[in-house]
């Protein structure tokens, strides 16, 4: 029996997605975890007011990181199912909680070429869609970590 | 140009406020950043081309923002906050906005 064309695209990309969507999606995980040990040392604080011996001795910056990344064709097809019986969709809440964690990274770097003893104050989080393809749902995300980075008057300025 | 995103500089204090200020760009991807994209969604990952757009779409927002703080005579933004938004197919907005203060040196 031969398949109709339509489904063979349809299976091969759903699979596609699968492989390559997971490979990707572990290698992530791995590179996140090793980057979050390697800035453990560098506070993400939500803390608008700063402690008083931060007032004479620190200078401030505006630190910011941001990520954009695309769901694969598995996720979507799973987010579509999800959709008519409801429910939470993990395939999504696992893309946000990486590029969240990507963006605050990405803006401890940054806060990190700043020398050490850098606390990131009041942190915001912002998630906004962009996709090509508005109809088609999620097609990536982008999200963004900024704070006020504060470093120890002697570090090099700038 | 000292830009924070909180209310009092360590060491400063606000002379005069200037009043809001803000800057925006809208930026669209060019069809190759786009086509490449169509492909990433079949496979997944980060989109490199789309994260430097809007790096760069952001630091136009910023310069766009000191340049209206540097008109009002502020030499400092303060409490700035960034909001995007997508208005169009394929086109965001991205917006900062912030308070212009002139701030001087606490005696030490």
């Amino acid at each position: 029996m031969m398949l109709p064309y339509e489904l063979i695209i349809l299976l091969s990309l759903l699979l596609l997605g699968y492989v390559f969507g997971r490979l990707a999606e572990r290698r992530h995980y791995r590179s996140i975890q090793a980057r979050e040990d390697q800035y453990r040392q560098l506070l993400v604080l939500a803390e608008r007011h700063l402690p008083p011996e931060y007032v004479t001795s620190h200078e401030s910056r505006l630190v910011m990181g941001n990520v954009v990344v695309s769901v694969d064709y598995f996720k979507m097809m799973i987010a579509t199912l999800r959709n008519l019986v409801g429910g939470s969709i993990g395939a999504f809440e696992s893309l946000l909680d990486r590029a969240r964690r990507e963006a605050i990274l990405r803006m401890q770097e940054q806060a990190a070429a700043l020398g050490t003893g850098v606390v990131i104050f009041n942190v915001k989080l912002e998630t906004c869609r962009v996709s090509g393809d508005a109809s088609r749902g999620v097609g990536s995300v982008e999200v963004m970590a900024y704070g006020t980075a504060l470093y120890p008057r002697g570090n090099a300025s700038r | 140009m000292l830009i924070s995103n909180l209310e009092i500089v360590p060491g400063m204090r606000v002379r005069r406020h200037l009043g809001l200020i803000q800057g925006s760009t809208v930026r669209a991807k060019h069809v190759g950043k786009d086509f490449m994209a169509g492909l990433k969604n079949i496979f997944g990952g980060e989109l490199t081309g789309y994260t430097e757009l809007m790096n760069e779409s952001r630091e136009a927002a910023m310069a766009r923002l000191q340049e209206q703080a540097t008109a009002l005579g502020a030499n400092a933004i303060l409490n700035v906050r960034f909001a995007t938004s997508t208005i169009a197919v394929g086109a965001s907005e991205i917006l900062v906005y912030g308070t212009a203060v002139e701030l001087e040196r606490m005696g030490v």
